[in-house]
């Protein structure tokens, strides 16, 4: 069964020096340090199968870091992280995609990506195809897709990947209404299925709808972690969007 | 990350690289012929016509087959190096072994190296060399590059992140190594003092090595045919420990 589990889990990002080659040094070597910025600090949560967790806060808050540590795509400086199950990070859609190549062709290589197969690709490449409705544009380079035809196919190749750990990053509202509202439909039928979905989003009413619980981050700490209704209000009572609440 | 089969995720990465390269020009892939073909003339021209050096047999065979052994060390390992920043989406992105990055950028200038080799044996033959079975060595030799190449280029992506510097740094080095391979010139040219300095330089062993089985139809020398494999692959081991020590903070430093 798919797990995500923290446990104090902090990472710490210091000032970037442009001088690479001496804070190589410096690290390497375990001299002096410079100032440390929390990315995260102390952060626990537990998330099992068939759940969905929605995280917000403001910018900078280190909601996208959290993410990247679920990923693996960078370590914690301290605490434990245990992931079962294979995570798909959506925190960019079409990354490795290339304008000259076709549409068919960088499906190709962004399913590998994800993690298919030969053998998986072979049998779901009409599927994905079909659910990104591009049929027609399959074999038109890439460059000639609108910005929503691209994030159609990429969203369409991630939900096909087979990943039992979704990780999304203001990516759950792409394109048009119906295909969102298609979108919606897949992805709460995969966490029927027993997948876990991280969101990451500044829509209030899509996290309602997805997630049953929520972590609230201001700059690096958990604020409010509970069922995702009370802690999203209270978030949004907390920062008013225009200076008072109606 | 769980253990998994990423033979088809490197399979796709080469490919997509090869297609890139000559995407939307007419010529196509001709481009990787006619580049060292353009080369091999203007280098016979200056070195039979204008420098005129005593006697040597078609000296285009000989200067192509020093050509693209050098050509596709220079390209791979430039390319190679650039690979890893000039795909900072994927590794701040996506979860996967980032050394496939430089060894598939690598193996796609692979395929132009194996198009290039079917020109030289083509022209080769049709210059009146044999083949013989002892081409049959011309794989393991050109393989033995190839995993060269991957382990320099596995060392110089993951420092390039770390310091910008090192592009420039190779970039410098294959302009001086274009004259210090024998390209232009044979082996036989070398003073003998320098031979055995130059048996280590694997772009300059494989040179070597190819043209003693093409154009001489002999075994090439075995103090060559073990440095070869010797320093290629502790190339490769130590390109890979290193990779593997300074991947951690990729993410951090891109």
């Amino acid at each position: 069964m798919p797990r995500v589990r923290f446990e104090r889990v902090t990472k710490i990002y210091r000032r970037q020096s442009r001088q690479f080659f001496w804070r190589f040094l410096v690290e390497t070597l375990g001299g002096r340090r410079s100032e440390p910025i929390y990315a995260l600090r102390e952060v626990s949560f537990e998330i099992g199968a068939g759940r969905a967790l929605a995280i917000i806060g403001r910018n900078g808050a280190g909601k996208s870091t959290l993410l990247s540590l679920v990923a693996g795509l960078t370590a914690p400086d301290s605490g434990a992280i245990e992931v079962d199950g294979r995570v798909l990070a959506l925190l960019e859609l079409g990354s490795g995609f290339h304008p000259d190549l076709t549409g068919a062709e960088n499906l190709r290589v962004n399913a590998a990506l994800c993690g298919l197969t030969r053998r998986q690709l072979r049998q779901r490449f009409d599927e994905i195809v079909e659910f990104a409705e591009l049929a027609d544009f399959i074999d038109e380079p890439l460059r000639t897709y609108s910005q929503g035809m691209i994030l159609r196919l990429a969203f369409s190749v991630a939900i096909h990947a087979g990943a039992d750990i979704l990780l999304l990053d203001e990516m759950i509202a792409v394109g048009d209404m119906d295909f969102q509202r298609k979108s919606f439909r897949r992805i709460r039928q995969m966490k029927q299925q027993g997948r876990i979905l991280l969101c990451v989003s500044h829509v209030p009413e899509i996290l309602k709808e997805l997630c049953e619980e929520a972590i609230w981050l201001e700059s690096g700490r958990i604020v409010q972690y509970g069922p995702a209704e009370e802690v999203i209000d209270a978030y949004a009572g907390g920062a008013p969007l225009y200076g008072g609440r109606p | 990350m769980r253990p998994r089969n990423y033979g088809f995720l490197l399979a796709c990465l080469v490919a997509r690289d090869f297609k890139i390269r000559y995407r939307n020009m007419s010529l196509g892939v001709f481009w990787s012929l006619l580049n060292p073909l353009v080369l091999m003339g203007v280098l016979t021209f200056v070195f039979t016509k204008i420098f005129r050096p005593a006697g040597v047999e078609n000296f285009h065979v000989v200067v192509l087959s020093g050509l693209i052994v050098f050509s596709f060390f220079s390209l791979a390992w430039q390319s190679g190096t650039m690979s890893i920043y000039g795909n900072a989406a994927l590794i701040k992105r996506v979860p996967m072994p980032r050394e496939l990055l430089p060894i598939s950028t690598v193996l796609a200038n692979g395929l132009h190296f194996l198009i290039q080799i079917g020109l030289l044996l083509a022209l080769a033959l049709l210059a009146g060399y044999r083949a013989t079975s002892l081409w049959l060595l011309l794989p393991l030799i050109f393989g033995l590059e190839v995993i060269f190449v991957c382990g320099l280029a596995l060392i110089s992506s993951a420092l390039d992140v770390y310091f910008r510097d090192v592009r420039y740094v190779v970039e410098s080095s294959t302009t001086v190594l274009f004259w210090l391979v024998p390209i232009f010139y044979s082996f036989a040219m070398i003073p003998p003092e320098y031979r055995d300095l130059y048996q280590y330089n694997p772009v300059a062993a494989v040179v070597l090595a190819c043209r003693a089985i093409i154009l001489e139809n002999r075994v090439p020398p075995t103090s060559l045919l073990w440095k070869l494999p010797v320093v290629s692959l502790s190339f490769l081991v130590f390109g890979y420990l290193l990779f593997r020590r300074l991947r951690r903070n990729f993410a951090d430093y891109l």
